[in-house]
């Protein structure tokens, strides 16, 4: 997994609330056998007309802006446990997705993927919305060490991670490398439990 | 101290912990489908680790499967190479599949517990959001991403930290045509999609208590659709009734011996949750969605409430309907009866019983789609697809179909389908479908009517 420290870019606003996994990456994409391309098609039904033709009017189409920290409505990811839908986000450059309220599974699928979730007050995101829409130059700088969220410098806010979490993203650690240091305990719980 | 029934089952699956971290929980049963876990076995292979326990997992097609001509090659490359590849990794690593065309094919959460695979007290996972169903056998059962179905197969545990508990206690009797689906969409009308998240929900109350199995398990289905990662229903006589003399459930003594354990499973009195509700059974009616998330619903003859936000707006929109409208007489042209939610046996019973001796209206194309071989086994042993028939209907074969829409059983553009399915998410059924939730009564009721209808009426 690729480490995740620091960030500082500017961001893209997608300014609608649950936001879910079927929108992300839709169903019919989920046919492929590895990890690779979900990034072409992420967000596909908002991104493009039926035709193929691009939807202008969809954010991620607007030229005005740029960057990779999403910042989107609240309850983020909802539905479906698609891991798809983390590899889709990440495929197309996302390194962090700003939100006031994430859905479980999703949150632990892109922390499982390098995709940092982070979680901000209302204010906080109504703030980064008006504030990157006014100005979509705005730079935002995402600290994993000290756990903050910068708006140009400026205004700050902290957000939550696990701590366990928090070492893995920094070192690009994955789950799988500390279950397997656990193995003979996790033998002995078998054994025990049998 | 006081548990509660997911204490009960969490802490007796906890091999170690981290400080200030997750806990390292022990898994029982894994549950694999042809869609989330081909990337898990690359995972294991890219870095040479086996497989811990292939004996606890058991593998079924059914997302990306079609529901017509399954003893016929798969047209679709994507799709055909999708379950060669889960074939291949079954047999590679020696675990039991119940491929398309077995007589225990079907929809990873029907086909389980029907085998007997669920059983109480259990942890379950799948990768699917859906696997909440198994809670309806008081089992910790939740939805997993791909990563994690790598480190199950690694390992048999998962790094999690352990979730807060609510409680929603429904007690009084339901009303006539009223349905466990419309006690769940209720409760997701009530509280929010987002009211679960970070929580485990023990369903509780008269209303559970008195529950069919199959009933608990389209109520704890839903548990995902308010956000939480699973829901649980205290085991009890019903529970153990329904897991006894199948397939993989113990036998004999050992059942006995279980059930001896499983009666101690439930919240004991007094037993703390970190949130709580309450309904009355009389306050819900028949319902369904009229908006993009499956907290939008309403009770089948009400009015669509008003609210500014964009969301809320953007919703109506895609839609088509208006803030203080109704759908009462909404011409459909689409039924989808079926998915993890309602495709068991009692579903097409109550929707059989409605349409017998009725005709399908003919603006009509209804889709019938049992959840497993042995559901679909029962229909026709019980004389159910021939009165399907002679309404005009035609079942088709068991698979997640137009739920998901990944087969070719989508809903075109534009088009209302009224579906017992789980998600009316935008696009869900088919690129620019429209998904309206209900029950299976409401949907057959559709399906004769051509258009939405005041179900109350119809049962008086």
């Amino acid at each position: 997994m690729e480490k995740f420290d620091t960030l500082t870019t500017t961001a893209i606003p997608l300014e609608i609330e649950n936001v879910d996994t079927d929108q992300i990456i839709p169903a019919r994409f989920l046919k492929a056998t590895d990890k690779k391309g979900f990034g072409d098609n992420v967000f596909r039904d908002w991104r493009f007309q039926k035709d193929g033709n691009p939807n202008v009017s969809f954010v991620l189409n607007d030229p005005t802006y740029s960057g990779s920290i999403l910042i989107a409505g609240t309850n983020f990811g909802c539905g479906s446990s698609r891991e798809h839908a983390a590899w889709a986000l990440v495929g197309y450059g996302f390194r962090v997705v700003v939100s006031s309220f994430f859905a479980d599974i999703f949150k632990g699928n892109a922390l499982n993927n390098g995709l940092l979730p982070v979680q901000v007050s209302e204010e906080f995101l109504q703030l980064l919305f008006d504030t990157v829409k006014t100005n979509p130059e705005t730079n935002i700088t995402i600290n994993l060490e000290a756990q903050t969220i910068i708006i140009e410098n400026e205004i700050k806010e902290s957000f939550e991670i696990d701590p366990y979490k928090k070492t893995c993203l920094l070192n690009g650690y994955d789950d799988i490398d500390y279950l397997l240091s656990k193995l003979e305990k996790i033998k002995k719980f078998e054994a025990t439990t049998a | 101290m006081k548990k509660t029934l997911f204490d009960k089952v969490w802490d007796a699956h906890v091999v170690d912990a981290i400080e200030n971290g997750p806990q390292i929980l022990y898994i029982d049963k894994h549950l694999i489908h042809e869609v989330t876990s081909p990337q898990a076995f690359q995972t294991l292979e890219e870095r040479g680790i086996p497989i811990l326990r292939p004996d606890q997992i058991v593998a079924t097609a059914d997302h990306n499967t079609p529901t017509l001509d399954q003893d016929k090659p798969i047209k679709d490359p994507l799709s055909r190479h999708q379950l060669e590849q889960l074939s291949k990794n079954c047999e590679k690593h020696g675990i039991t599949l119940y491929e398309l065309g077995h007589q225990y094919n079907g929809i990873v959460h029907v086909m389980a517990p029907e085998l007997g695979i669920t059983q109480p007290g259990m942890t379950l996972v799948c990768g699917d959001s859906h696997t909440s169903t198994h809670g309806a056998f008081g089992s910790i059962a939740f939805g997993i991403g791909t990563s994690q179905v790598a480190q199950v197969f690694a390992s048999q545990c998962l790094l999690l930290k352990k979730p807060k508990k609510m409680r929603v206690t429904v007690n009084g009797s339901l009303k006539k045509g009223v349905l466990p689906k419309d006690v769940i969409l209720y409760i997701i009308s009530q509280i929010g999609t987002n009211a679960g998240t970070g929580y485990f929900c023990e369903y509780a109350g008269e209303v559970f208590e008195n529950m069919s199995m199959e009933g608990r398990m389209t109520v704890c289905n839903m548990s995902i659709e308010m956000g939480a990662r699973g829901g649980m229903i205290a085991p009890d006589e019903t529970t153990f009734n329904y897991v006894k003399g199948r397939k993989f459930a113990p036998k004999g003594s050992d059942f006995d011996t279980k059930v001896a354990y499983w009666k101690t499973l439930p919240t004991d009195e007094g037993a703390v949750f970190d949130k709580e509700y309450t309904f009355d059974a009389a306050d819900i009616n028949p319902m369904i969605t009229y908006g993009t998330n499956p907290g939008m619903g309403i009770k089948v003859n009400g009015h669509i409430p008003q609210q500014e936000d964009t969301s809320f707006q953007k919703s109506l929109a895609y839609m088509g309907f208006e803030a203080g409208g109704r759908l009462l007489d909404t011409p459909i042209n689409y039924v989808f009866i079926g998915s993890c939610t309602n495709s068991r046996i009692e579903d097409f019973r109550v929707a059989a019983s409605f349409v017998k001796g009725k005709q399908k209206a003919e603006n009509v194309t209804a889709w019938l789609v049992p959840g497993s071989k042995q559901v679909e086994a029962q229909i026709i042993d019980e004389g159910l697809r021939d009165i399907f028939e002679e309404a005009g209907f035609r079942l088709r074969q068991p698979g997640c179909s137009a739920c998901l829409a990944m087969n070719d059983d989508k809903i075109p553009e534009g088009e209302y389908c009224v579906s017992t399915s789980n998600r009316n998410f935008e696009g869900r059924q088919g690129q620019g479908s429209r998904t309206l939730l209900a029950s299976p009564l409401v949907a057959a009721a559709t399906a004769i009517e051509g258009r939405i209808v005041d179900i109350t009426k119809h049962l008086n």
